[in-house]
């Protein structure tokens, strides 16, 4: 099995790759659309502003996603990845999401700092393969100033002015606000949880 | 509920880890990257390494070291020290850092906290402040490991870091550091109410109620600790254990 690290040049991606070889995974960063295509699993990273998610539609690498897609080829969106599911954000109004969470990503409210930095627990709303073993309130490490609201989608919610969407799924496809590749044993529990997943 | 963290920091120069009083008399402590992961076992909830000599012979070396201790790591690291350029910071990330924390440098050129978080986004870049008391609670901001005054004041320099994109403030008390005598509640709790980013205190722990005061009291959205770790005389364990009682919200079990 072969799992691809999408590279749109926004973040950190050897901190996801270091994960999952961590777990004996065979993972490659790329930003190749055959690469893409051939893969048996999908991570789309990311950290940073909205406007980056732009750089997927450079080399086909939109198109391989979808058609990835259409395949029912398991994918997990991290953080900017995840928003980048949704339909669109206001930190980049003139840019479209994938609209596969018929969601808009909004900044936090002015009451409380942002970015939302740190470790915030969990409340699991729904059974998800993506959660498997994790007791509820579970400590995941999040690093963000625009989040996804609740949504039909949303299987585990966090607070921080106000509740929001820390995982989505729907069918194969997942997205998490948080990031596990930092967030410890929790963390690489979800992981394992999505390399586990039938492909 | 979003938790305080508290940050184990490692001093590192040449290779190893160390630990002085007053940004002096420097004593071994160890191996930067074993500590880094027992930490991280014993439930620190982020890494910072800092480099403290920063020479350029020694750079080599840093990296290494970064990259030793980023392969046994699965929380958010930061390494500082010495990052003067774009370049620095890139190779500092390429070796396995989240975060980047910069203060000579960008005190000396405050586009250079833009220009990293262009490139790798605001929440990698921590501007670090070195903070000595000038009388009638205000303090001032120092360069060069707290040997150059700059005539800054710690808030308003606080303020422009966070307008010109950086992420965190590292906040360092000179008057406490390595003292044990507490963190400095006056001069923390100034900061972080002057910025709409998350402030770290640091400088002056030396017991769990140091702890349960600065973000209490100082309004900390996180702490650093160094020298009470390594020498083991407050558990991790147990300083989450007494800021829970205190009915502050920390990442326990981990």
């Amino acid at each position: 099995m072969t799992i691809a690290i999408v590279d749109y040049g926004a973040g950190n991606l050897t901190s996801v790759k270091k994960a999952l070889d961590s777990l004996g995974s065979r993972a490659i960063i790329t930003s190749d659309a055959e690469q893409i295509s051939g893969a048996d699993k999908l991570i789309v990273p990311g950290v940073g502003h909205f406007a980056a998610t732009a750089a997927l539609q450079r080399n086909g690498m939109l198109a391989a996603i979808q058609a990835a897609i259409r395949h029912e080829t398991p994918l997990l969106g991290i953080c900017l990845g995840m928003q980048w599911l949704c339909a669109a954000s206001t930190e980049a109004p003139d840019l479209a999401g994938l609209n596969i969470f018929a969601a808009d990503c909004t900044h936090f409210p002015s009451q409380v700092k942002a970015p939302h930095v740190g470790w915030n627990d969990l409340e699991v709303i729904r059974e998800s393969g993506l959660l498997t073993g994790l007791p509820q309130r579970s400590f995941v490490y999040f690093t963000h100033s625009y989040r996804v609201p609740l949504i039909e989608h949303t299987v585990a919610s966090c607070e921080y002015g106000g509740v929001f969407s820390a995982v989505v799924e729907q069918g194969r496809i997942f997205g998490v606000q948080f990031h596990p590749e930092k967030s410890g044993t929790v963390g690489k529990k979800i992981l394992e949880n999505f390399c586990e997943l039938p492909c | 509920m979003l938790t305080k963290r508290i940050i184990a920091c490692l001093d590192v120069t040449g290779g190893r880890v160390v630990k002085g009083v007053q940004f002096l008399n420097l004593r071994d402590a160890g191996d930067p990257a074993d500590l880094a992961e027992a930490h991280s076992a014993a439930g620190a909830d982020e890494i910072v390494l800092l480099d403290i000599s920063a020479t350029a012979e020694q750079r080599a070396t840093l990296l290494e070291t970064v990259r030793r201790a980023a392969r046994r790591l699965f929380i958010p690291f930061t390494v500082g020290g010495g990052i003067r350029s774009l370049a620095d910071a890139s190779a500092v990330f390429d070796a396995g850092a989240d975060k980047v924390s910069i203060n000579s440098a960008a005190l000396c050129d405050p586009t250079l906290i833009t220009c990293i978080a262009e490139r790798f986004g605001s929440q990698a870049v921590i501007v670090a402040i070195d903070a000595k008391s000038a009388g009638n609670q205000h303090y001032q901001a120092f360069a060069r490991g707290g040997r150059t005054p700059t005539g800054r004041d710690a808030c308003l320099w606080a303020q422009e870091a966070e307008s010109r994109g950086a992420g965190e403030i590292l906040l360092t008390s000179m008057d406490r550091d390595g003292t044990g005598v507490g963190f400095d509640c006056v001069l923390t709790r100034s900061v972080s109410d002057a910025v709409r980013i998350p402030v770290i205190a640091s400088g002056g722990a030396g017991g769990a109620e140091h702890f349960v005061n600065v973000f209490r009291d100082g309004h900390a959205d996180a702490a650093l600790a160094a020298s009470i770790l390594h020498y083991g005389n407050t558990a991790l364990a147990e300083l989450k254990q007494t800021l829970s009682t205190a009915g502050i919200s920390v990442r326990w079990p981990c």
